[in-house]
């Protein structure tokens, strides 16, 4: 009797891709960029990040990358850009965790930009 | 909620040796310290290759290339880059600033590099079979088990055109079919990882970063030769792919990748580990199969063939490390698609061994046909420290050296054999213009001497004799005879010698004397040794109108060869100096030179 069949090294196999693929960056074309300095933490910045990281697992969205930036803007904190090959840089501002998950569901999976969390980001030298 | 971010720590032999192992630790702890350990995960891989800057930790998804990281940085990299999003730029290769939605360029070092047999070296943990399979590993023994043929596995090869990445080039399907054709109740599978040549590195580093690659397709040999069993001759000083090795064979074992009925096909199959004791001859695969059975290593006369008769006299099937990692791509994305790769002569890729004089050292997969120009000055960033370019030396003590000439010559089995070199198992050694050909082909020489196994007259007497000559070269004391004298012992250990350890040796010394003449006549006829390496054909001398007296050399000179008045020329008194050099590294201001 073998110790493992084919279907149980497929299923091994499907189950830690998922895991191996998240690790892999290349081809990925959009990305979500969360301020973290110590007043964007203070404002809520890391109940941002967790809301954008989560919506996006769920959604199974393979294309994308989250990652942090530790400037401090001058602008309404959470501050979130959101760079996709389609629009280019957006940034929001004040966002929350449901703004997040709208971010997510609406700009990223439906390519609408959520306006209302739109801001214009004040060019810093 | 997932880990936002991954740390790969390079765990080859290279890095862990400048302790990235204490990096890994540390970094696990600070994690856990700061709390974020949910966050994070911290992987170990393979090699990544650049050697020269290592240790080497990357941390995703923003790409950070982190070099020379040490145990103490781990802190500052989680707080500052795991938890605040700020890459630790004093520690990042490449420290131009960049957005971070900007797409991140391949470091030059990696740009013209394709990676096949290295493909999960620096990216998966190798001591994690679930990574493997999730990087399509077993793929390939699934497809062989179930769905092809054992012909069809051999067709796929020849498609392929894969050839023998130890040395010679001997076309694997070839070697896989005789063994399969051969009759006998018994065959042997064996893989050869007694990597010997000096400066050679690759299949340690594949063992070490990818070993089920080597397994599995170890596996796929045995099925299609009928062979349920296999071998790694592997040497002892290979601890790290040892014990790699083994943890790959235990969880393989746990899931019946090795053993009894593998995966229901019925198919029995296991491999053990054979260690050698580091005999350069025991890569010869007949000294090799004599050692695997508990001889001395010594090479036997072929024909027969191990193909026909070879472990315990049976059909045995013997492959480098290297090629064997080639092989379940090649039964993965089809044999077309390898052969695609690379040039008429040589398809796919090759991984050398960069080291020598050369700013980035490390270990480069590049595809058949890549120049050594390419090589040397686009991936290995030039000669370092602005010296100027000599020579390389490809194939080890077997090859030869390639000038500056024929920097543009393709690199496939065959083009390196036209220009005199041959390609070995990978090994490049860059010499700049401060290295003097005689006493590197002296160098070669004493190795492959002091590796001879002794049981044929040309390679023990050629070899030792051929070295005494170039001794006498370097001593000042050479004839014009002496060339031809080279040129005919090595003819003799040529056509004499039982193996390629005795048949290639002389390749050294008459690639550097096709390529140097003019540096062997300065040593035998001016008795000078242009690059000023051999000790007993130079002088060092003082300028005068450079020394300003400053007494710093005869300071350090440890044999006091050195006398002079403060702030007035000094002078060395040949007769007791005993050339160490050390005035020469002292002076600042460039008087010391060498006559």
């Amino acid at each position: 009797m073998a110790k493992l069949s084919l279907s149980e090294l497929r299923s091994i196999r499907e189950r830690e891709e998922r895991n191996l693929k998240k690790r892999d960056i290349h081809g990925r074309t959009v990305h979500v960029v969360v301020a973290m300095g110590t007043s964007g933490i203070n404002a809520g910045a890391k109940v941002t990040l967790n809301a954008i990281a989560d919506e996006v697992e769920k959604q199974g969205l393979g294309n994308v990358i989250i990652t942090q930036t530790g400037s401090a803007y001058p602008n309404p904190e959470p501050v979130v850009e959101v760079f996709t090959p389609k629009d280019g840089l957006v940034v929001y501002g004040s966002v929350d965790k449901d703004a997040a998950i709208r971010i997510v569901s609406e700009h990223l999976v439906g390519g609408k930009i959520v306006e209302d969390k739109k801001i214009e980001l004040k060019e810093e030298e | 909620m997932g880990f936002k971010n991954y740390i790969l720590v390079c765990g080859g032999t290279g890095c862990e040796s400048s302790r990235s192992d204490q990096i890994y630790h540390a970094l696990i702890d600070e994690a856990q310290a700061q709390g974020v350990s949910d966050q994070v995960q911290v992987i170990k891989t393979g090699c990544f290759g650049f050697c020269e800057q290592g240790p080497i930790v990357k941390i995703l998804p923003e790409d950070s290339f982190y070099v020379q990281v040490k145990p103490e940085d781990a802190k500052e990299l989680i707080a500052e880059h795991v938890i605040k999003g700020r890459e630790v730029t004093r520690l990042l290769y490449n420290k131009a600033p960049r957005k971070a939605y900007e797409e991140v360029e391949d470091i030059k070092f990696y740009q013209k590099q394709l990676r096949i047999v290295l493909r999960n070296c620096g990216s998966i943990d190798p001591e994690n079979i679930d990574e493997y399979i999730a990087a399509d590993g077993y793929k390939a023994l699934e497809k062989v088990l179930f769905e092809m043929t054992p012909d069809q596995v051999i067709d796929e090869l020849k498609t392929a055109g894969l050839r023998g990445r130890g040395g010679a080039g001997f076309p694997t399907w070839m070697k896989w079919n005789f063994t399969k054709q051969a009759e006998g109740d018994e065959k042997y599978v064996v893989c050869n990882a007694d990597e010997g040549d000096p400066g050679a590195y690759m299949d340690r580093s594949t063992l070490e970063g990818d070993p089920h690659s080597v397994l599995e397709a170890m596996t796929i040999c045995g099925h299609t030769i009928g062979a349920h069993h296999g071998y790694i001759y592997i040497r002892a000083e290979y601890p790290l792919a040892i014990h790699r090795l083994e943890v790959a064979m235990k969880q393989a074992r746990e899931y019946g990748l090795l053993g009894k009925d593998i995966l229901g096909s019925g198919f029995d199959y296991d491999i053990e580990i054979r260690l050698g004791a580091g005999a350069f001859v025991c890569g010869e695969e007949t000294a090799l199969l004599q050692s695997i059975e508990g001889h001395r290593g010594m090479p036997q006369p072929r024909p027969p063939f191990p193909a026909v008769k070879g472990l315990w006299g049976k059909p045995t099937v013997i492959n480098n490390v290297e090629t064997w990692a080639n092989v379940a791509q090649i039964i993965n994305k089809g044999g077309a698609w390898f052969a695609s790769i690379g040039t008429a002569d040589s398809h796919g890729t090759k991984v050398f061994a960069l080291t020598g004089k050369i700013c980035n050292s490390g270990l480069v997969e590049v595809p058949m046909g890549t120049t050594l120009r390419e090589i040397v000055y686009d991936i290995g960033g030039g000669i370092a420290h602005g010296k100027k370019f000599k020579a390389v030396q490809t194939g080890g003590p077997s090859g030869g050296v390639i000038t500056e000439e024929n920097l543009d010559t393709p690199i496939d089995f065959g083009g390196l054999q036209k220009i005199g070199s041959m390609m070995g198992s990978g090994g490049m050694i860059v010499m700049d213009e401060d290295d003097c050909i005689v006493d590197v082909a002296k160098f070669y020489l004493n190795f492959t001497v002091d590796e001879s196994c002794g049981k044929c007259a040309p390679c023990r007497i050629g070899g030792k004799s051929l070295c005494n000559i170039l001794e006498k070269i370097t001593q000042g004391k050479g004839e014009p005879e002496d060339i031809k004298q080279i040129q005919q012992i090595a003819h003799a250990m040529r056509i004499g010698s039982l193996c390629a350890l005795g048949q290639t040796a002389p390749n050294p010394v008459l690639s550097s004397l096709r390529y140097f003449p003019e540096e062997y006549q300065a040593h035998i006829h001016d008795k000078k040794c242009p690059s000023g390496k051999c000790k007993k054909l130079i002088s060092y001398e003082i300028n005068p109108s450079k020394c300003i007296g400053c007494t710093a050399c005869s300071r350090k000179c440890p044999v006091g060869a050195i006398s002079g008045e403060v702030k007035k020329p000094h002078k060395i008194n040949g007769n007791v100096c005993i050339k160490c050099g050390v005035c020469k590294e002292t002076c600042k201001f460039s008087a010391i030179e060498i006559h």
